[in-house]
């Protein structure tokens, strides 16, 4: 990045096309570039962005973020000196972005145009702003200097990113409204040179901000509501987790369940080359949907980087890297993000497309080599960090793989495995017996269950018995998938009588912890507290033991047991129709006790 | 075709494979056209002043002192009212007799729709047949293929499809369409008296498969054309996108591409998607659906062609020869629509849901009571029941050659249910089965609407 710093000032590297393949261009350039610079093609009055890929020489490998239709050699091409940049503000919440971070709502017309860029901020607006330092304060890349409110969220303003050493508040505009390109202090380096900071900062993507104290083992527990992930296999603040599913079992349902409901501060979604209609879908209804928790719109709180399956290729590999930079902005003003990427499939093509056309030496399914590394890499970004300040912040991300052939061996499965620490595998056989969401609850699993840190918060935060609940409900599960596969195979009346228990009494956690209805108002989202209460109750029955004559009866017991759960599980917590259904469901298990 | 005086015209080729040729020329644009002996080309890779034609109908006899225009233009389509009740091949040229069109020339494979800018997809798609309308509702804006083998008659369920969907437009993309399935497509919307709301772009099996890539891209260009600027609704049919994949590898092949998954390009999901996506419900109320055909090899849906338009497409329709009655049904298990929530209860009976669901759960229960006797265990009363409902289903509810409303495939449910099974087996909300369990009662209801 800081390669051409002396350049930039004097005058930029120019060049002119010369060799097209699609939306590679080989540019011959006239001085120096760097690998990954921006550079826009002057093509007929119209600018192409493109990202330069590889250096051959005085060629300069470009990847075109656009369509290069009737592009033509010996055409100009002006390099930038930096990198591919976002541009970091108050604004960003509730914007509608493609994968370069244009603002898709300010772009006219219905249809696209190729090189229309727009301005991801609003440079007019007027916002409230507050200070935090004080003259002679000593700060720092990613210090907090003042505050706005963005849609209620507090949005710190912060020495930029890419400010290094260390620097001496000299004056720190005092509160009113200003807009985010006005002055709002000024802050002189250890050779008193003074530096004017507006609220507008840029950093390139493809860097992770590291403007943090560090970066400890996430331990909290981030509630999603969705069942058979806080219970079964919880994801934590910071943590990491991916959804492997075949096309039809309910992946981006279960994506949308889970940004509605989890307990982040801020949303970003990245629609990642997937349906145009899902996007749709989130646009239509974010802004319908009320935040529990704020009173406030989803949307308030939520940025979309929509960058479908029909748009540039080469833009869908940058928008993963725009929604993780916008996520890293938002975690260093001591915020809990949410970041979920549908597919990164689509974006791990998007890498072999063009590593096709670079004609490299293939791996495994014509992917690239480097494709596991560069997946751990990214995965690597999100986390929970301790500022400066010690104040802390999060970044949780949640991808989803779109496995070929619902093939959970094939190459982008398999590096993210190897990335990600928890995997909520859906499964066909759960997806087409309606058993949603399809979690397959033996073969998932999260990897922070084993850290003594999450251990111990969730002795204290949860219950000290729910640990051993969650395993304890994970064999009852695994012991009852057994016994079906000896029913199946010997038939009904060829094995014991207490198959069919164990076998019905996984069923039950099947039916009542595991399936949720996402569209259902009172189920959809299910707290911590209510969770702890309706396992332990499941646990309860589990654990009892039944006087029953044969199989048939067995069936048609918990048939009865699991409709009564059901009808709990539709009831709001504690209100009387729940108690009700409560003192029905002991009379119930009483009648049947041994 | 369309050479221009003072035109440069090239005559020397250097390299020649079966669908490229490639020659030194200056000042030539990416992606545009040139004849190459008289055959279409258009260009698909430049290095330096070396140029790389895919020649569409192949370079079978080119010899390399062949003359090599340039046109100066990508593959365009004249756009009008004209379009309308008309047949053209792959390049836009009429093949039926009739006039060149004349309208405004346009680009085809246009930029995409601002995702921002999109509608939520919300009008019912009336077919008459029930294994769609009940089960697998389709909505204006959708995307949907049918996974077929290629002995199920597709094409006759597709021109259904078409003719009953109360579209203002229907647009045919046939790829690799055999001449017989196109003489009856043409007579079918003959027949129909349809000819004027149809508009076809044609490969048959005899001309040469390359060509064919441009014909979803001509056909979506003239649904453009009658949904942006005519406000209509348009359905378009493409069949047969597994040929269209087929001839994509064909090419990517000869450029010496790196193949992934199954010989396919590794561009796959996107050349798809980007046909597919074309989809859209505009905010200004006209539509394009899309209803295509894939092909499946022996019923194998995780071939990447299948596989990949599974992920693109919302939802897809599995065709079945059931043989307990001898008749081709929409399979009820396989099919899926995912937009179907987004009409079904809203714009059809309240009770379309959870009717729909019970009798697919009674279906499932006689397929888990056929394998049940299959394995040689004995069938319990409910086991025999759901037999005899599933058989009567599949006649009344899932054949293919049904023509009636969706009322009228909810009361013939109802009625299913009433024989086979009684309340509690059947589970449905109590509401509804207090308003339609009763036979004489929903014919009262019904007098009264």
């Amino acid at each position: 990045m800081n390669l051409k710093c002396d350049m930039e000032n004097n005058h930029k590297t120019t060049g002119k096309v010369a060799g097209i393949i699609a939306n590679l261009v080989i540019v011959e350039t006239n001085g120096p570039v760097s690998q990954n610079e921006i550079c826009f093609i002057q093509h007929q009055g119209v600018p192409l962005m493109a990202e330069v890929i590889k250096i051959l020489g005085r060629n300069a490998y470009v990847q075109v973020f656009e369509s290069t239709r009737g592009l033509k050699c010996g055409t100009e091409v002006i390099f930038e000196g930096h990198m591919l940049e976002v541009t970091l503000g108050p604004g960003i919440l509730s914007k509608n972005y493609d994968g370069l971070q244009n603002d898709l709502d300010k772009m006219d017309g219905v249809f696209l145009r190729r090189g229309e860029y727009t301005d991801p901020l609003d440079r007019d607006k007027r916002w409230n702003f507050t200070p935090i330092a004080k003259p002679g304060d000593q700060v720092s890349a990613g210090d907090w200097l003042g505050e706005v409110s963005e849609n209620g969220m507090p949005h710190k303003i912060m020495v930029p990113f890419k400010m290094t050493g260390n620097y001496t508040v000299k004056s720190v505009t005092p509160a009113g409204q200003h807009k985010v390109d006005d002055t709002i202090a000024t802050i002189t380096d250890e050779n008193g040179h003074a530096h004017k900071i507006t609220m507008v900062q840029k950093w390139p993507v493809k860097m992770a901000i590291r403007q943090y104290k560090e970066k400890p083992r996430p331990f909290k527990l981030l509630e999603t509501g969705v069942r058979c992930i806080d219970t079964l296999n919880p994801i934590t603040e910071g943590g990491t987790g991916f959804i492997p599913g075949p096309f039809g079992t309910g992946k981006t349902v279960l994506q949308h369940a889970i940004s509605k409901q989890a307990e982040a501060d801020i949303v970003i979604i990245a629609a990642c080359g997937e349906r145009a209609n899902e996007v749709v879908e989130v646009f239509t209804e974010f802004p319908e949907l009320e935040d529990p928790r704020t009173g406030k719109k989803l949307i308030e709180r939520t940025t979309i980087i929509a960058n479908t399956s029909n748009m540039p290729v080469a833009a869908r590999e940058a928008s993963v890297y725009t929604a993780m930079t916008l996520g890293e902005y938002y975690r260093n003003m001591g915020l809990r993000v949410l970041l979920m990427a549908d597919s990164t499939s689509r974006w791990a093509q998007a890498l072999r497309e063009m590593s096709n056309r670079l004609e490299e030496l293939p791996g495994p399914d014509a992917f690239p080599m480097d494709l596991s590394a560069i997946v751990s890499n990214f995965y690597s970004r999100a986390g929970y960090v301790i500022l400066n300040n010690g104040v802390s912040g999060s970044i949780t991300f949640i991808g989803t793989v779109s496995p070929a052939g619902g093939n959970l061996k094939e190459p982008v499965t398999e590096s993210t495995r190897k990335a990600a620490r928890c995997f909520y595998g859906l499964s066909q056989a759960r997806a087409d017996s309606k058993r949603y969401p399809a979690i397959d609850a033996i073969d998932s699993y999260s990897k922070y269950l084993e850290y003594p840190e999450v251990q111990s918060y969730l002795d204290h935060h949860v219950g000290d018995t729910w640990l051993t609940n969650v395993i304890k409900s994970k064999d009852i599960l695994l012991r009852g998938k057994e016994a079906r596969e000896q029913i199946n195979i010997l038939g009904d009346d060829g094995v014991p009588l207490e198959f069919h228990e164990r076998f019905w009494k996984s069923e039950l956690i099947d039916f009542v912890i595991l399936q949720q209805d996402a569209f259902d108002k009172i189920d959809a989202s299910t707290p911590m507290e209510r969770q702890k209460y309706m396992l332990e109750k499941v646990l309860e029955v589990a654990d009892a033991s039944f006087d029953f004559d044969n199989f048939e009866e067995v069936g048609s017991y918990f048939k009865q047991i699991i409709n009564q759960f059901k009808q709990i599980n539709y009831a709001e917590f504690n209100s009387e129709k729940f108690n009700a259904y409560m003192t029905e469901l002991n009379t119930m298990i009483q009648s049947h006790l041994n | 075709m369309e050479t221009q005086a003072f035109q440069k015209i090239y005559t020397k080729i250097n390299n020649i494979t079966k669908a490229t040729v490639s020659l030194k020329a200056a000042n030539v644009g990416y992606d545009e056209l040139a004849l190459v002996h008289g055959r279409l080309g258009q260009v698909v890779k430049i290095m330096g002043d070396d140029v790389i034609l895919q020649v569409f109908s192949g370079t079978e006899g080119i010899p390399t002192n062949a003359e090599v225009v340039f046109l100066s233009r990508p593959p365009q389509l004249k756009v009008s009212e004209q379009l309308a009740g008309r047949f053209f091949n792959a390049f836009g040229d009429p093949i039926d007799g009739g006039p060149e069109v004349e309208g405004e020339t346009r680009d085809i494979g246009s930029p995409s729709v601002n995702p921002v800018r999109r509608m939520q997809p919300s009008h019912l798609i009336a077919t008459g047949i029930a294994g769609i309308d009940l089960n697998n509702t389709l909505v204006t804006g959708q995307k949907i293929p049918f996974f077929a083998d290629p002995d199920q008659p597709y094409n006759q369920v597709m021109a259904s499809v078409a003719l009953r969907a109360q579209a203002d437009k229907i647009i045919l993309g046939g790829m690799g369409l055999s001449n017989d399935d196109y003489l009856y497509f043409k007579n079918v919307f003959d027949n129909a008296g349809a000819l004027n709301r149809i508009v076809s772009f044609v490969n048959t099996t005899d001309n040469p498969p390359v060509e064919r890539l441009l014909v979803p891209d001509m056909a979506l260009t003239a649904a453009e054309y009658f949904a942006v600027d005519k406000n209509e609704k348009v359905l378009v049919l493409l069949t047969d996108m597994t040929l269209y994949a087929d001839a994509l590898s064909i090419v990517s092949n000869r450029m010496d591409q790196i193949p992934s998954k199954d010989s396919m390009p590794g561009s796959l999901y996107s050349d798809l998607a980007r046909i597919y996506e074309k989809a859209v419900q505009f905010p200004s109320g006209g539509s394009i659906t899309i209803v295509a055909v894939t092909t499946l090899s022996g019923g194998d849906i995780t071939h990447a062609i299948p596989d990949n338009t599974g992920y693109i497409t919302e939802g897809q329709l599995f065709l079945r020869r059931d043989s307990d009655i001898g008749k081709v049904i929409v399979d009820p298990f396989r099919s899926l629509s995912r937009l179907k929530q987004l009409v079904i209860g809203k714009q059809t009976r309240k009770d379309h849901p959870q009717v729909m669901n019970a009798a697919i759960r009674l279906y499932a229960d006689a397929a888990n009571a056929r394998t049940k006797l299959e394995n040689g265990f004995d069938l319990t009363d409910y086991d025999e029941r759901t037999l005899e409902f599933a058989k009567a289903y599949s006649e009344q509810i899932l054949a293919i050659d049904l023509n009636i409303d969706t009322k009228m495939m909810l009361d013939v449910s109802w009625q299913l249910f009433r024989t086979h099974f009684n309340k509690a087996e059947v589970g449905i909300k109590q509401e509804f089965v207090d308003m339609y369990w009763d036979e004489q009662r929903v014919i009262d209801l019904n007098m009264n609407e």
